[in-house]
């Protein structure tokens, strides 16, 4: 499998080599303490998401109960068990942003994405998410696209942000 | 230590201690949905909630530690209406029938809303998402009537050391769950039930055979027999209002008699049959190892413990060798029931239905693994739990109080005192021991009461040693020898001897049972089960122990008939087809 997500730390490897840095990243944390979201961190980026035999894996290395793992990686919204699109676009829906527009941007994004919070489009090419806050609140409401922030956007200029993008 | 006000009143509590903790000393009854003593507090219900003199906000009794001087009220206007708001937050979004939920007899939050005078809901939010799991034989959990109170998150993870259940999601999404969601029967869940033995609501309860057991009774062509572990005897009269520690073991008979059933027996007397068979096992590898020089898996571990059956599967395969291949006595009752006994009434094993009484939820998983079964028919039929085999006498309109007592029927209804103990942390070991030692110094165990003191009590972990002198002349070859053994209680403590046995402590043989304090601690026992409690019925187990002239297992004549007349001899060939069984990796 060649992994092609733009957003990952290597980017074309094979299986084995993926494995090896995943083994790397857990023995270079597992006997320090509180090292368990820097590794589910390292390992998202590694893959783009977290897959599920990465969770069993970190789970049986590390001696903590794969329910407690999945636990945290539900609890954040950061981490996601889906693979993703190859462009992210996450909008912030804190207090700031919601109450200057956040919510009917989204909702912009839905329409024009054709695709739900935690989706990914069909072809692969984005995936929507929502943030409570990117520490951005003067420029609200307040997008990011893969690393990149976009600040104080209108949901009426939505669909050429995503035109630009695909370009 | 500290000494602290409480309504006035004054306490001394060792420092660290909550204030929840100094209540209860002096008798102060602070609510609490999530704390379980012994346990670090949870904080998540929020119902324990007092106030502090000079605190901003009114503080959480069971994580607040106290304070030299520090004055607490229990009961002011408000802290009675945070609680009732609290109480009534939590009924807003459970989504939950009280007029036909399985645990109306012993809701906790029920019970609080009541003493708290909530007479209406107040809000009507939006419910918990609901979704039932009943994917697994024993245990049904309903999401909608979690109040995500933790316990049973803190008895898997802390007591049992499994930890299939944990907070998923967040906020309102939160679940009480398995990794990601998924049903019981996709993760590790060994069954015990503890979680159910400690849920305040009907989140988590046993999947009910009541129904099944009620039609099999009511089906005149079969021939319904029951069987009642040890456990049973000690507390099922907690069901009726009596005090734990109440032998029942009379009223126990007269009424499942009263139920309809064709004919009530003991699985005591499996137990006594058990120890043979277990006790012979062990005598084998020893020969095997000192005699023949060959290998065999020491030490030996008991099976009796589905639980802990299911556990070693899980999490060390590579040990199911060291497990006795002995199956349990609810097992082995159930087998010979439909040969031994079917021959003898002159019924097919087809028209035997045999219905268990179990302390413990596990059973109804064992009953129905595939190998404990003989042509396809089940060697258990149904396995009711302490609490259903209570809520069948009172569907049946029994009075159980004035019920005279009566006797287990033959051939499978005598026992030993060895056998009753096998209900008690440590009594599998002790009931075998008096007969292993008996067998082959020819002399009776040389202690009190026959009791090996050092393996009796609720340490987690219990190491005894005998040295064998004097041997039988076929016993030789164990002249001298130092027999080690061991002894845990709760999964988590099993884990702790087997990490000694694994860097190398030599030990012969290891009693687990699966729940704190043995089978009267297990998870299908009447709630609410603490360390008093379990103190309670374990002295009752000794006491019916102590109380008969049949002391150990070797010793029960209907053993010997059964031996006699139809198995031959202790692992001879039917035995091995019938009593013993073979365990599989779950890895």
């Amino acid at each position: 499998m060649i992994n092609e997500n733009s957003h990952t730390q290597y980017d074309v490897e094979t299986d084995e080599e993926l494995m090896n840095h995943l083994n790397n990243i857990i023995q270079e944390c597992k006997n320090k303490p509180g090292m368990l979201i820097p590794i589910l961190q390292q390992t998202q980026k590694l893959y783009g998401y977290l897959p599920e035999f990465a969770i069993r894996k970190i789970s049986t290395e590390l001696q903590i109960p794969f329910s407690e793992v999945a636990g945290i990686i539900g609890f954040y919204s950061f981490f996601s068990t889906k693979a993703k699109g190859k462009n992210v676009i996450r909008v912030c829906q804190g207090t700031a942003c919601y109450v200057r527009g956040g919510k009917d941007l989204l909702s912009a994004f839905k329409n024009v994405l054709k695709v739900g919070v935690g989706e990914t489009t069909k072809d692969k090419k984005f995936s929507l998410e929502v943030s409570r806050c990117f520490g951005a609140c003067g420029l609200a409401p307040v997008i990011t696209i893969n690393d990149e922030v976009i600040q104080r956007v209108k949901s009426s200029s939505v669909a050429e942000i995503v035109k630009s993008v695909e370009d | 230590m500290t000494t602290i006000y409480i309504n006035n009143q004054q306490v001394e509590v060792p420092e660290g201690s909550s204030i929840l903790e100094a209540a209860q000393q002096i008798g102060v009854k602070i609510p609490t949905l999530c704390h379980l003593i012994g346990h670090e507090a949870q904080g998540a219900c929020r119902v324990c909630v007092v106030e502090v003199e000079g605190a901003k906000n009114l503080v959480a009794s069971c994580a607040t530690p106290v304070a030299e001087g520090m004055k607490v009220t229990t009961n002011t206007k408000l802290v009675r209406q945070a609680r009732k708001f609290v109480v009534e937050m939590l009924l807003s979004e459970h989504d939950g029938d009280c007029k036909v939920c399985v645990r109306n007899e012993d809701c906790e939050l029920k019970q609080l809303a009541y003493e708290l005078g909530i007479t209406d809901l107040r809000f009507e939010g939006e419910k918990t998402h609901r979704f039932i799991d009943d994917s697994t034989p024993a245990l049904v959990r309903d999401s909608g009537k979690c109040i995500k109170c933790r316990r049973c998150v803190t008895v898997c993870c802390e007591v049992q050391g499994v930890g299939s259940l944990f907070p998923q999601k967040r906020g309102f999404q939160s679940t009480i769950s398995p990794a990601f969601n998924e049903d019981l029967s996709h993760v590790i869940c060994v069954q015990c039930g503890q979680c159910s033995a400690v849920c305040p609501v009907g989140a988590i309860v046993e999947k009910d055979h009541i129904s099944a057991v009620w039609k099999a009774l009511d089906d005149k062509s079969k021939h319904v027999i029951v069987q009642t572990a040890p456990a049973i005897r000690a507390a099922l009269g907690e069901c009726f209002g009596y005090e734990p520690g109440t032998l029942v073991t009379g009223k126990m008979v007269t009424s499942l008699r009263e139920l309809g059933f064709d004919a009530v027996f003991d699985t005591n007397f499996a137990a006594d049959l058990t120890i043979i068979e277990e006790g012979m096992e062990l005598l084998t590898r020893l020969k095997t190892i000192l005699v023949d020089k060959k290998e065999a898996a020491l030490p030996q571990f008991t099976s009796c413990s589905p639980g802990w059956i299911n556990f070693v599967e899980a999490f060390y395969p590579e040990m199911i060798d060291n497990l006795s291949t002995c199956k349990s006595p609810q097992q082995m009752f159930g087998a010979l029931a439909k040969t031994y006994y079917a021959n003898k009434i002159g019924k097919k094993p087809e028209e035997i239905i045999v219905v268990s009484v179990m302390p413990c939820t596990a059973k109804k998983f064992e009953a129905q693994r595939p190998e404990m079964t003989q042509n396809g028919i089940a060697d258990v039929d149904y396995v009711l739990t302490t609490r259903e085999l209570g809520k069948m006498i009172k569907q049946a309109g029994i009075i159980f109080r004035d019920l005279p007592d009566g006797i287990m029927d033959n051939p499978m209804g005598v026992s030993s005192g060895a056998a009753d103990i096998f209900a008690n942390t440590g009594g599998v070991m002790e009931a075998a021991i008096r007969t292993v030692y008996e067998l082959v110094t020819g002399r009776e165990l040389p202690t009190e009461h026959l009791h090996l003191e050092p393996l009796m009590g609720l340490e987690g972990v219990k190491i005894a040693t005998l040295k064998l002198t004097d041997t039988l002349a076929e016993w030789k070859f164990l002249e001298g020898v130092e027999v080690k053994v061991g002894v845990a209680h709760s999964l988590i403590n099993a884990r702790k001897l087997i990490e000694r046995v694994q860097k190398g402590e030599v030990f012969h043989f290891i009693e687990v049972m699966t729940c704190p304090g043995g089978c009267i601690g297990g998870g299908g026992q009447p709630r609410f089960t603490d360390d008093s409690v379990r103190l309670k019925r374990i002295s009752a187990i000794y006491k019916e122990d102590e109380g008969k002239k049949l002391r150990k297992s070797h010793e029960n004549l209907q053993i010997k008939q059964l031996y006699d007349e139809f198995l031959g001899k202790p692992l001879g060939e039917m035995a091995h087809h019938l009593l013993h069984t073979h365990y599989h990796s779950r890895n």
